[in-house]
């Protein structure tokens, strides 16, 4: 039954977005990304969200090599990867690390030490979390493409 | 050195499938008469991504460059390094840039480009993820468009085209063959505005739509949605 497949993995992959939306995980930026996604860029929400996975571990990377370091102090550096983190982040859709970049951003800019440790491990968790539901949701798009394209193998 | 950007290539391109060639460590897309050409400036790599793409589904030929030292240098205006490989005259139409970059902001970069005698008549818009009137302000006053704040969307690059340097979506097939025609810029001194000129000057029945962009009165009518107040007065077409 793959005709039932493609409608069943479709109310899957809309059934997650629904979820991410509620939790307030993603925005209303990212449908715009998937907007922006036809035949000639068939891709392109997962290139650009590639992309910002590979941008943001280096950054949470900085953040925690930065802040373990038992002489750090440098602040304004903690900043400028922030707001690297925040743009990119609002840049996709994922609201919920932005927000957590902002109260990271605050306790930074009062050089509060331990208030940037605390955010620095909730922002590390709600990326893990938005990573792992948006390879699911690249992962049943894949599937789906796949059904639909067992079913209608001479279509286009 | 300035250099002249201004002639357009003729050839004809496969508009869905621009072949991009490497210059200089520029993705530099062909130009071509028909899709106006806009330079994309911003130093994250994500929303470069993502303006390309808004700018390439809106019908631009787009150029994105990861700083404003780029821009300038692609643009021929940058003082310490000229490229000894030509452009050959890519002209840009409009220029994009965010706002926070490091080394040169965009507003610095918006000044240098209005302080050019041969590029202060290209449209700039500044975009920038802080919604800061003041910012704003100091924006505009120095010339600038337009503010976009981010995350940029599909609404506001089509309201770039209000912008425009080219009034080629107004223009009629018989207006384009004469443009393409009368195009090949001989005048002793060209200039970013003479695209405008040269299709005035073609006898065409439709005059254009749109004179080139004075940094004192803009012509763009009020975008309905536009976050930022509008200080520029709505001029009759």
């Amino acid at each position: 039954m793959l005709g039932l497949g493609v409608d069943r993995l479709r109310a899957d992959m809309n059934r997650l977005l629904a979820l991410l939306f509620h939790q307030g995980v993603l925005d209303e930026q990212f449908l715009q990304l998937q907007q922006l996604q036809d035949e000639s860029s068939p891709n392109f929400v997962s290139e650009v969200v590639n992309i910002y996975f590979h941008e943001s571990e280096k950054l949470l990377r900085n953040l925690r090599g930065l802040l373990m370091d038992k002489e750090f102090s440098d602040y304004k550096k903690i900043g400028i990867h922030l707001n690297q983190f925040m743009g990119s982040s609002s840049s996709i859709g994922a609201k919920r690390v932005r927000n957590v970049c902002v109260a990271f951003r605050a306790a930074s800019e009062q050089n509060n030490r331990a208030g940037c440790l605390r955010a620095l491990e909730l922002l590390e968790h709600e990326y893990c979390y938005l990573k792992n539901k948006l390879h699911e949701l690249f992962h049943i798009e894949q599937q789906r493409v796949l059904a639909a394209g067992v079913r209608y193998p001479m279509q286009h | 050195m300035e250099r002249n950007v201004v002639v357009s290539r003729r050839r004809k391109t496969d508009t869905t499938a621009a072949t991009a060639a490497k210059i200089d460590g520029f993705d530099v897309l062909p130009a071509d008469s028909e899709e106006a050409h806009v330079l994309a400036v911003d130093d994250s790599l994500v929303d470069r991504k993502v303006i390309e793409r808004l700018l390439k589904i809106s019908s631009f030929k787009v150029t994105a460059v990861d700083s404003g030292r780029r821009a300038l240098q692609f643009l021929g205006l940058d003082e310490e390094k000229t490229s000894s490989v030509g452009f050959d005259g890519l002209k840009v139409d409009l220029i994009i840039t965010d706002y926070c970059m490091p080394g040169m902001t965009g507003y610095e970069l918006l000044k240098k480009i209005k302080e050019s005698s041969n590029f202060r008549e290209i449209p700039v818009v500044i975009m920038s993820s802080e919604n800061i009137l003041t910012r704003i302000d100091r924006c505009l006053e120095e010339g600038a468009e337009d503010f976009i704040v981010k995350p940029v969307k599909l609404a506001d690059v089509k309201r770039l085209k209000d912008y425009m340097m080219r009034e080629v979506r107004i223009e009629s097939e018989s207006n384009m063959n004469k443009r393409k025609s009368c195009c090949d810029l001989t005048e002793s001194e060209p200039s970013i505005s003479s695209s405008s000129s040269s299709s005035s000057s073609s006898s065409s029945s439709e005059s254009p739509l749109r004179a080139p962009i004075s940094s004192s009165a803009p012509s763009s009518p009020t975008p309905l949605d536009s976050p930022i107040r509008r200080l520029k007065m709505t001029p009759t077409e």
